[in-house]
């Protein structure tokens, strides 16, 4: 293991209680929100219940709670907020690569600069 | 179980507060209000006005609101004389309300000084007159309370408020009328919002109304879903707009109103703040006082506001209630906040306990604790011209 890694390592465990959480937003969601980066392998607690997490999370981003079927609705806040385009697993950050919007799509700076590339 | 003492007015409203209101009906006229104003600044009297020399009908109904909202005990009213506002139908409604309520016109009057001196007079002896007027016990169910966010960062949607929705269905259990707003940071929600109305029509006048303020925004070149948005761990529009959303909380929509439309219940309603019509006179909400004022034309006693990046101001009329969502913020700015809702980042509070907290907030300051923007001082006031149609008929189907 890098060094880098162990200087993450500590960080994370200095972090897991209890800087770092799991933020449920709604009773029914399906995913919750990071409080503060952390690592893939990381067990974080979850309303009482335990959490892989499967890859690594920043501050901010979602992690599925429970796996989700392609097509089903991502639910924050206790509203949908996009359909999974893919199976997703519990544990797994959930963000643009599978999760789209029910309403308009989601432009992000790397799409953009993909597309340029792309009709240039 | 909670003593709030209200000030009874002659529409059967109740005031918080029991502020005296000087008002200049044009920009001409402010230097004179303002300076009347100046050494009763902590006396609850407060400036209000209209800088626009030419008439419009939002800004004119706004100004009888405001001037008759139950927070308000009495009301100078501050004309050059040339102005196009119609300072005698104001005056009469302030009078036809049992207010005491004065007109000073500063070219009649023989100018700044002598305006000056009249106007101070007048203040000093209408706040002894209503230091002796009586109050009677005020209810939660008496309440209106109004919610905006300003300074808003990624913390926003995350504690303050989805605590702010959880606040705002409690108070709508205790029968208090609870207004959100801003149908620009709602779209991606409208479907959403349609299904918790009371009826179809409602459901569809809100959906309306959040189209309407995706073709002007558009039209004004507003950007709405920022790559910044993505790497801070959004992914879609609608989840971008369930943060603002979540000040609502869970409670079925009541109804829909336009600024100056009082709730004619309790529950949760949603103030639609974009003009009707094609787009005149710029940005809808030119920043957040516009839309607290809105607000307060609409009855609310007091507001719950919250921010990320750390806003500082109040409002004239109606206590402001500072919901700080990031904990970095309050640690920094805490003579501003109320309430530390960042809490719940850092795993020292729940979602629920700041509700709740929010609530006794509410029950405190409507008792008369001053909030920290009024014990600052602040008492932020804009009006600007817009253009409003009548609310339609789907709009309000719950009536007292």
């Amino acid at each position: 293991m890098s060094t880098s890694r162990d200087s993450i390592a500590s960080s994370i465990e200095t972090a897991t209680a209890p800087a770092v959480r799991l933020l449920r937003l709604g009773a029914a969601d399906n995913v919750a929100v990071a409080t503060g980066a952390c690592e893939a392998g990381v067990e974080l607690m979850v309303d009482g219940v335990a959490l892989r997490l499967l890859e690594r999370i920043a501050v901010g981003h979602k992690v599925a709670l429970r796996d989700v079927a392609t097509g089903e609705k991502v639910v924050k806040f206790g509203c949908p907020i996009g359909s999974a385009i893919r199976a997703i697993r519990a544990g797994e950050h959930v963000h643009t690569h599978n999760l789209k919007s029910d309403y308009l799509p989601t432009f992000t700076l790397d799409a953009a600069t993909a597309r340029a590339a792309a009709q240039s | 179980m909670t003593s709030i003492a209200g000030h009874l007015r002659s529409d059967g409203r109740k005031g918080i507060r029991n502020h005296i209101v000087v008002a200049y009906l044009v920009e001409c006229a402010h230097h004179v209000a303002r300076e009347i104003v100046l050494p009763f600044r902590e006396q609850g009297v407060h400036l209000i006005g209209f800088p626009g020399c030419y008439p419009n009908a939002y800004a004119s109904r706004m100004m009888k609101q405001l001037c008759t909202h139950p927070n308000v005990g009495g009301v100078l009213l501050l004309s050059l004389g040339c102005e196009s506002f119609d300072r005698f139908g104001l005056e009469q409604i302030v009078r036809a309300s049992g207010r005491p309520v004065r007109t000073l016109v500063i070219q009649e009057h023989g100018g700044t000084r002598k305006t000056l001196a009249e106007g101070r007079t007048w203040v000093e002896q209408t706040l002894k007159a209503m230091r002796a007027s009586p109050t009677v016990p005020m209810d939660v169910s008496d309440l209106i309370v109004g919610t905006i966010c300003g300074g808003s960062d990624a913390t926003s949607g995350l504690t303050a408020n989805p605590a702010i929705g959880r606040a705002f269905d409690r108070l709508a259990e205790r029968g208090a009328a609870v207004i959100f707003e801003e149908t620009g940071e709602l779209i991606g929600c409208e479907r959403h919002m349609a299904t918790r109305a009371v009826t179809p029509e409602l459901g569809a006048a809100l959906i309306a109304s959040v189209a309407k303020a995706e073709v002007y925004y558009r039209t004004l070149g507003h950007g709405s879903f920022a790559p910044g948005n993505a790497a801070g761990g959004l992914t879609t529009q609608e989840e971008k707009s369930l943060g603002a959303y979540a000040k609502s909380g869970t409670s079925p929509i009541k109804g829909m109103l336009k600024p100056g439309d009082v709730p004619p219940a309790g529950g949760l309603y949603l103030l639609d703040v974009v003009p009707d019509g094609e787009v005149r006179f710029g940005f809808p909400n030119v920043n957040d006082n516009a839309e607290a004022v809105e607000l307060i034309a609409c009855g609310a006693h007091l507001i719950l506001f919250s921010t990320g990046r750390g806003s500082v101001v109040g409002s004239a009329i109606s206590p402001v209630i500072k919901v700080c969502a990031n904990p970095e913020t309050f640690r920094r700015m805490s003579d501003d906040m109320d309430c530390d809702a960042g809490r719940i980042l850092e795993g020292r509070a729940t979602l629920d306990e700041v509700g709740q907290e929010l609530v006794d907030l509410v029950i405190q300051t409507a008792g008369g604790r001053a909030t920290a923007s009024e014990s600052l001082g602040h008492q932020e006031f804009v009006l600007t011209y817009k253009s409003f149609e009548p609310l339609g008929p789907g709009c309000l189907p719950v009536v007292r």
